[in-house]
């Protein structure tokens, strides 16, 4: 460390840091009260009555919220698992190789993340139209692999740039086979890479609204969608129960996997190499 | 098998999926925007679309508001985002209760943040009420609109709680791989802590601040659901407005929204190319 800290330093470094908590906390609060007030109203700054009413509505089976549920994450799994088998060899070939029009290929891959999702999914939808793929989950499930393949393959090709092939030569030459070694050594050597990478995908692909609603043509009803539609139509306290059910699984997923995602982890520092 | 062999075999799959859906989509995009779809028997391209697009003045303003809404938000994300994860590298007890909400927070999603912008800063949210309980205000329309407000106030606030962690991760993950070494040597021979910082510190950072906000930039120009939900409604943010025109019941208005998606497209292109060049050269000298 440099230098000693005076109080005043310090005073100022507590302050700060329980301002940027707040912050941090602050949009969730009026979230979670509303799921679970009833008639919330100016200038009442917090509710008269509390009750569990727009929570057993949001979970009832009518309400179709759990069946959104369920769906989003099989739409996200599926991105993320095909995001895995394409973004991995990709990632192994932009890793550890040098070759002709690499930096031409790596711009290709890199460019759904500059340039955005409305520019491209109207053509998409166009083409979707003729292959019959609107308004269903496949062409949902394909059109968010454009914002999610960029990720995977970015943080692969950091873990591959730091992977030495030599110890996969030497499975091989004791007499491993190809699926052998890459079972036995590839797969352990890459893991964190999958389990970020694959973390980034399910939650780009977990976020996505315009793509999912133009594609799935509001047929193809994800959590999202859900949300915004009771958002603009003035029903606060199911916004509420809705809200808080779709930022459970990323919060799971978080505590699942803290140490993975922890600044001190390469994959991350991974985003300094575009 | 050869490398070049291996090489092809291996990106096979991924370009397959990045030329067809991407560039296929922004291909097609383009060829709509021309008229021009032999498919369904529009065989003669002409330049309509853009000359409706370029004559209406709502594009002008749609597109100041999407680059202010952008700048800004990528702007003070960048400087609160350094700030904290300055705050987050010493050690005391404070930083594993933000590295938890840092994380928690890029979990998120955007439209989540919005909906929570809108109860605090709407003109009967928290803050209003807040404001009427002390007696600043005594109707909702007293508290100043900060939502669906010309100037985009919540819309950058929605962002700027959502990319200070992502710079600040990325930023912090930089500073710890680096160590203070440098610094210390700097501060050793004299440098001041201003100095150091502005000499030292951030151009070793300034690759993955770079990275970290050209991201944040597209995204923030070209996202949908957040100007749609806390916007105005005139002007709306581009994104906003090529929506619009391609759900619009009259369907000779969707070339005009297929060349607003190439002009978002290739606006958000060029932005990027400047910025980059720009920065790296002011970071350089």
């Amino acid at each position: 460390m440099i230098g000693q800290d005076g109080l005043w330093t310090k005073t100022f470094r507590y302050i700060t840091c329980l301002l940027l908590v707040t912050w941090l906390v602050l949009p969730l609060i009026p979230l979670a009260i509303w799921s679970v007030a009833r008639g919330w109203f100016f200038p009442d700054i917090l509710p008269r009555m509390w009750t569990l009413d727009a929570w057993r509505y949001a979970l009832s089976d009518t309400s179709g919220v759990l069946d959104a549920l369920w769906l989003t994450i099989g739409i996200s799994l599926a991105a993320t698992v095909l995001s895995i088998l394409v973004g991995v060899p990709a990632g192994r070939a932009l890793g550890m190789y040098k070759f002709k029009g690499k930096e031409v290929i790596e711009l290709m891959i890199l460019a759904p993340t500059i340039v955005p999702g409305i520019a491209v999914v109207l053509g998409v939808h166009t083409v979707f139209i003729y292959l019959g793929l609107t308004n269903t989950v496949h062409g949902v499930i394909l059109v968010h692999l454009i914002p999610t393949l960029p990720y995977m393959t970015l943080v692969m090709a950091g873990i591959f740039s730091n992977y030495d092939p030599a110890f996969e030569a030497q499975a091989r030459s004791l007499g491993a086979s190809p699926l052998k070694t890459f079972w036995y050594v590839t797969l352990p050597a890459i893991m964190p890479g999958i389990i970020v990478g694959g973390l980034f995908a399910f939650l780009v692909s977990w976020s996505q609204y315009i793509l999912t609603l133009l594609v799935g043509g509001g047929r193809v009803v994800t959590l999202p969608l859900l949300l915004f539609n009771f958002a603009t139509s003035g029903r606060n306290d199911i916004t509420g129960a809705i809200g808080m059910i779709y930022i459970l699984p990323g919060i799971l997923i978080l505590t699942l996997t803290a140490k993975q995602l922890s600044g001190r982890s390469g994959a991350v520092g991974g985003f300094g190499r575009i | 098998m050869s490398d070049r062999l291996k090489i092809i075999l291996l990106l096979l799959p991924a370009m397959s999926v990045i030329v067809l859906l991407f560039f296929g989509g922004l291909l097609i995009g383009l060829m709509r925007s021309f008229n021009y779809m032999p498919v369904i028997g529009l065989t003669e391209p002409n330049l309509q679309a853009y000359i409706n697009v370029f004559t209406d003045e709502e594009f002008y303003w749609s597109f100041l508001l999407s680059f202010h809404i952008s700048f800004t938000s990528t702007l003070i994300s960048c400087i609160l985002a350094v700030g904290a994860a300055l705050l987050l590298r010493r050690a005391f007890i404070g930083r594993a209760v933000i590295n938890f909400l840092f994380q928690l927070n890029l979990t998120v999603p955007h439209l989540v943040g919005a909906i929570g912008i809108l109860y605090l800063f709407s003109q009967s949210g928290v803050f209003a009420r807040l404001a009427a309980e002390v007696d600043l205000i005594q109707r909702p329309a007293d508290f100043p609109a900060m939502v669906f407000d010309p100037f985009a106030i919540g819309i950058i606030l929605q962002y700027v709680w959502k990319e200070v962690p992502f710079i600040g991760v990325i930023v912090l993950a930089n500073m710890q791989a680096l160590g203070e070494n440098y610094e210390s040597v700097a501060r050793s021979l004299g440098a001041s802590k201003w100095q150091t910082f502005r000499h030292v510190l951030l151009p070793l950072i300034f690759p993955g601040i770079l990275s970290a906000s050209v991201i944040v930039f597209a995204f923030t120009f070209g996202a949908y659901e957040i100007p749609a939900l806390l916007g105005a409604n005139y002007p709306a943010a581009l994104p906003v407005l090529a929506y619009r025109s391609y759900t619009d019941v009259d369907l000779a208005a969707r070339p005009e929204a297929m060349a607003l998606a190439i002009i978002i497209a290739i606006l958000s292109a060029v932005m990027i190319f400047i910025y980059i060049r720009y920065s790296r050269k002011r970071v350089r000298s």
